[in-house]
C-alpha cells in the first residue's frame, strides 16, 4: 500500500464514529476490542507503534499465569485460587487490593479457554522454565505469536486497527469521555466514541518521568520492554481527574546485561549467573546475598539492588567451574586469567577486587554443591553473607558479566473497579471509561513480581473492559 | 573463525535464540540448538539442514527486522544450508554447479533433451520414430531396451554414488560419523520426514506470505515427494514385469505400472506447480532470493519429468510418441545426472539431520517427551 493510500484509508477510518475506542495494541487492548466487538460494538483500535512493534510489552512475554483446578495437555498440575492468592500476597507484601486481586485470580480460570478460542496456541514449558510448568501457560512461539493470533482474530471480527496512531488529547467532562484527538502521519483527527478503553501500557520508556520518580539514577536504567510505552495516555488521564494508584518507583526491574540496548532488549538480555558467583559494585564491594534463594524466586529484586549502587552498575563474577551452569546469555562473558586482569577489563580497582574475592574465598565453608537444592555451601563471617551455592572463585579463567537495572514495566496507574471502570478523583466510577493492562496493573500488583501475572491482569481486565464497554454502548 | 560470513551470522543468531528460547516449541532446530552452548561450523550446518523453512520463527520473533537484533533465522539458515550442499559435493570439481545452479541445470536438461532427440533421429528409422507404434515393445523399437537400461542405469548409479559420497561428507561434518546409529532413530526420522512434521510451525501450519498460517506448502510437498516415490515404484514394477515375466511395455491403462505412474505423474505436476506458486508469493524478507534459481530449476525439472511422462502416456498411440519419448527420457536423464548437484540433495541432508536429531534426543533421554 502506498503511503498516500494508507493516509486516505486512515483518514476515512478516523472520520467515522465508533462505539468503543481502544487505545493501545497489546494483549489487554486486543482482549477488550475482541470482547466489545463480540458484544456487537463498532470498535477502533489505535496503536501508537508501527505494525512490527505492535503489542507493546506483550511482544516480550511468553506465558500467562492462570488458576486451574486440574492439569491439562500443557499445565502439569492444578493451581488452586488459594495458592495463587498466597503467591501474590507473598510477592506484593500486601501491596494489593484484596478484592480486585481475588477477583482477578478467579477470572483467570477462564483465560485458558478464552485464549484458545481467539486462536492463541500453547505449549508445555520446556527447558529452563520447568519451574513454571504447573502455574503458567506458555505461548507457542512466544508473545509475538500470541499478538499475531489476537490481531488475526480482531481482523476477522471486523475490528478496525490503525498503527502509528497516537492519542494526543482526551475530551473528558465530569468523568464522561466524548472524543479523543488522534495524531496520524502528522495530522490530528478528532475521533468520537461512546466508550473508551485505555490499554496503552505504563510509562517505563519515558526516561523523564522515571527521572522524576527515581532521580538522575534513572538515566542509567535500561528499558527492557517496548520503547513505545511513554505513558502519555496515563498522564492525560491523571491530568484529567482520574484517581491514581501505586507508587511511581514501583516497577518490574531485573538485573540484565549492561551491554543490552537501551530499549526493547527483552528476554534475551537476561543473566542467570548471579547465584553461582559474587556480585560487586563499582567499588569492587559485594552488596547482597547472591545465594539467598533460587534465581527464579530472586531475579526480580536484583534490578532494584543494582539501581541502588553507585552509577547503577554491578558485575557478576564467576570462575570456570560455573560458566556452563546457567542459561546461555546473548553477550559473551568478559574473560581473564586472573582477578587483577579481570578488574582491569572491568575498570575496577584490582587491589580491591582481589581483596573482596580473597575475603569471600576465605569465608566459604565446606559443603556439597547442588544447584538444584538450597545447598549447604555458604560463607561465614562476611557482610553480607552468601547463604547458598557459595564456592570459592579460584579456578581460572575468571568471567564477568556487567549488570544494569532493566525495567520491564511500571506499576503506577489508574484506579479501577471490578467492572474495569476508571475511578475519578471523587471516588466515583466513570460511566464510559475503562482501563486494562499495565495502565491499571498497580491495582493488583503494588510491588514485587510474579511471573506471567502482567498477562493475567491484562487479559482479565481486557475482557471485562471490552464486555462492560459493549454493555454500556448497547444500553 | 567461521568458514563464511553466513556461518558467522548463523552463530550470532543462535546465540540470541539460545538466550531467548521462545521458539523452542516450533520445530526441531531450537531444541537441537538448546543442546549446545557454542556452535561450530558443523553444528550450524546441521541446524540449517534441520530447518524446514516453515517461517513461523520469523513471524513469531520479537527480534526480527526492523528490530536492531535483526534476527532472521529462515533466511540465514537457508543461505548456510545451500552453502553446505556445495561443500559436500562429490567430486569437488563439480561443486561450482551450485553457483548459478538454475542456469546449469537448465543447460544440462536442454542438452540432454537435445541429445535424445538427435540421437533418436540419427539412429532409429524415421518411419518408426514419427509413426504410430503400438503393442508390446513399442518403445523399444525406437530405443532398444538394453540401451535404455545401460544409459539410465549408469546415470542412476552415478547419481547414487555421488550422493552417497556427499552424504558421508555431511555426516562427518555434523559430527555424527563416530556415533552408533540405532534403528529407532532412523525410524523416527522416517516418520518425521514422511509427515513433514517440522513444516507445521509447531502445529498451526507453515507461514509463507505473512503471519497467517497455511498448510499448503506441506500438501504440495507431499504431492511432490509421494508422486516421485510412486514414479520410482512404477519403474521398479515395470522392471520386474520385464525381467521376471517377460512382459514388455507399454502396459495397459489398468496395469500396476501405469496406475502408479499416472498417479505419481499427477503428483509431480501438481506438487511442483504448487510449490513454485508458494515460492512466488513467499515473503521475500525471509527468503534467500539470490538462490531462487536452484529451487526453481529443481521444481521445474520435476514438473517437466511428470508432465512429459503424462503426455507420453496419453499420446503413446499417436505418431508423437517417438518425439515425446525422446523429450521425456531427455528430462529424466538430465534429472538423474543433476540430482547430486542441485536441490534434490536437500532431502538427503535433511533426513540425515533428522536422524541425528533423533539420536541426540535418545542420548539426552528425551525420547517420548
Amino acid at each position: 500500500m502506498s503511503s498516500e493510500t494508507a493516509r486516505d484509508r486512515a483518514s476515512e477510518i478516523l472520520a467515522r464514529r465508533y462505539d468503543v475506542l481502544v487505545v493501545g495494541g497489546g494483549n489487554a487492548a486486543l482482549c477488550a476490542a475482541i470482547n466489545a466487538r463480540r458484544g456487537g460494538a463498532e470498535v477502533l483500535v489505535v496503536e501508537a507503534a508501527p505494525r512490527f512493534y505492535r503489542g507493546g510489552n506483550t511482544r516480550h512475554t511468553r506465558n500467562l499465569r492462570c488458576a486451574h483446578d486440574e492439569a491439562n495437555e500443557v499445565l502439569t498440575g492444578p493451581y488452586p485460587e488459594e495458592e495463587f492468592w498466597d503467591d501474590l500476597l507473598r510477592v506484593t507484601g500486601g501491596e494489593t487490593d484484596e478484592e480486585l486481586a481475588k477477583f482477578t485470580i478467579r477470572e483467570s480460570k477462564e483465560l485458558w479457554d478464552f485464549m484458545n478460542e481467539q486462536g492463541v496456541r500453547f505449549q508445555p514449558s520446556l527447558g529452563g522454565t520447568l519451574s513454571l510448568g504447573r502455574t503458567n501457560a506458555f505461548f507457542l512461539g512466544g508473545g509475538r505469536a500470541l499478538i499475531n493470533a489476537l490481531y488475526l482474530t480482531a481482523e476477522k471480527l471486523g475490528i478496525e486497527v490503525l498503527y502509528d496512531a497516537e492519542v494526543t488529547d482526551l475530551e473528558i467532562e465530569d468523568g464522561f469521555f466524548s472524543a479523543a484527538a488522534v495524531s496520524y502521519a502528522g495530522r490530528e483527527h478528532r475521533v468520537e466514541a461512546k466508550a473508551l478503553v485505555a490499554a496503552a501500557g505504563g510509562f517505563e520508556a519515558n526516561i523523564e518521568w522515571l527521572t522524576e520518580a527515581w532521580g538522575p539514577e534513572a538515566e542509567n536504567f535500561l528499558i527492557r520492554g517496548t520503547p513505545y510505552n511513554k505513558g502519555s495516555m496515563l498522564r492525560m488521564l491523571l491530568d484529567r481527574g482520574v484517581k491514581q494508584i501505586g507508587d511511581p518507583k514501583q516497577c518490574h526491574a531485573v538485573a540484565i546485561d549492561a551491554r543490552a540496548p537501551k530499549f526493547d532488549g527483552g528476554i534475551s538480555t537476561r543473566l542467570d549467573c548471579v547465584v553461582f558467583g559474587i556480585v560487586v559494585n563499582r567499588n569492587a564491594e559485594r552488596f547482597y546475598d547472591e545465594g539467598e534463594d533460587f534465581w527464579p524466586k530472586r531475579y526480580a529484586i536484583w534490578g532494584r539492588l543494582v539501581a541502588a549502587q553507585p552509577d547503577q552498575i554491578g558485575y557478576a563474577i564467576i570462575d570456570s567451574r560455573s560458566i556452563d551452569k546457567f542459561m546461555p546469555s546473548i553477550f559473551p562473558p568478559i574473560e581473564a586469567g586472573s582477578i587483577e586482569e579481570l578488574a582491569g577489563k572491568l575498570e575496577l580497582d584490582p587491589g580491591k577486587l582481589r581483596a573482596t574475592v580473597d575475603g569471600f574465598n576465605a569465608a566459604v565453608q565446606p559443603g556439597n554443591f547442588d544447584p538444584n537444592a538450597l545447598d549447604d555451601c555458604r560463607t561465614e563471617g562476611l557482610a553480607p553473607e552468601k547463604t547458598h551455592w557459595a564456592r570459592t572463585i579460584s579456578e581460572p579463567p575468571f568471567y564477568a558479566y556487567p549488570l544494569r537495572p532493566g525495567i520491564t514495566f511500571t506499576y503506577l496507574g489508574v484506579r479501577v473497579n471490578k467492572r474495569a471502570q476508571i475511578i475519578m478523583d471523587d471516588g466515583k466510577p466513570s460511566a464510559n471509561m475503562f482501563a486494562a493492562g499495565e495502565i491499571m496493573a498497580g491495582n493488583v500488583l503494588g510491588q514485587g513480581y510474579l511471573a506471567g501475572i502482567g498477562m493475567t491482569i491484562g487479559a482479565v481486565f481486557g475482557r471485562i473492559a471490552g464486555r462492560e464497554a459493549g454493555n454500556y454502548v448497547r444500553n | 573463525m567461521f568458514a563464511t560470513k553466513d556461518l558467522e551470522e548463523a552463530d550470532r543468531l543462535m546465540r540470541i535464540c539460545n538466550a531467548c528460547r521462545y521458539c523452542e516449541g516450533l520445530c526441531a532446530v531450537f531444541p537441537a540448538m538448546e543442546m549446545r552452548r557454542t556452535f561450530s561450523d558443523g553444528d550450524l550446518n546441521y541446524l540449517s539442514n534441520l530447518c524446514h523453512q516453515c517461517g513461523a520463527c520469523y513471524y513469531d520473533c520479537q527480534y526480527a527486522p526492523p528490530h536492531e537484533f535483526d534476527v532472521n533465522v529462515p533466511r540465514t539458515l537457508s543461505k548456510v544450508r545451500t552453502d553446505s550442499y556445495r561443500s559436500y559435493a562429490w567430486p569437488r570439481a563439480f561443486a561450482p554447479m551450485f553457483e548459478r545452479n538454475g542456469l546449469m541445470v537448465a543447460l544440462v536438461a536442454s542438452l540432454s533433451v537435445a541429445v535424445f532427440l538427435i540421437g533418436f533421429m540419427a539412429w532409429s528409422d524415421p518411419g518408426v520414430m514419427f509413426s504410430t507404434q503400438t503393442g508390446e515393445g513399442a518403445f523399444y523399437r525406437i530405443m532398444p531396451h538394453n540401451a535404455m537400461v545401460a544409459v539410465f542405469g549408469a546415470a542412476f548409479l552415478y547419481a547414487i554414488f555421488a550422493m552417497w559420497m556427499g552424504f558421508n561428507a555431511f555426516w562427518k561434518d555434523i559430527g555424527a560419523s563416530g556415533e552408533r546409529l540405532e534403528g529407532q532413530s532412523v525410524w523416527q526420522a522416517m516418520k518425521d520426514a514422511g509427515q513433514l512434521r517440522y513444516l507445521d510451525g509447531g502445529g498451526v501450519g507453515c507461514m509463507n506470505e505473512d503471519e497467517r498460517p497455511t498448510d499448503m506448502r506441506r500438501h504440495y510437498h507431499h504431492a511432490t515427494f509421494y508422486g516421485f516415490m510412486l514414479c520410482l515404484a512404477s519403474t521398479s514394477v515395470a522392471t520386474i514385469y520385464h525381467y521376471a515375466f517377460g512382459w514388455e511395455a507399454p502396459y495397459s491403462w489398468y496395469s500396476l505400472p501405469v496406475i502408479l505412474g499416472t498417479v505419481g505423474g499427477i503428483g509431480l505436476v501438481v506438487g511442483p506447480a504448487g510449490l513454485l506458486g508458494a515460492k512466488w508469493t513467499r515473503d521475500r524478507a525471509m527468503s534467500d532470493t539470490g538462490r531462487f534459481g536452484m529451487d526453481i530449476a529443481f521444481l521445474a525439472m520435476l514438473f517437466l519429468v511428470g508432465a512429459t511422462g503424462l503426455l507420453l502416456l496419453f499420446l503413446r498411440a499417436t505418431p508423437a510418441m517417438g518425439t515425446l519419448l525422446a523429450i521425456h527420457l531427455g528430462f529424466v536423464f538430465g534429472f538423474f545426472i543433476t540430482m547430486p548437484y542441485g536441490k534434490f540433495v536437500h532431502g538427503l541432508y535433511r533426513f540425515g539431520a533428522l536422524v541425528r536429531y533423533a539420536m541426540e534426543r535418545r542420548a539426552a533421554g528425551l525420547v517420548g517427551a
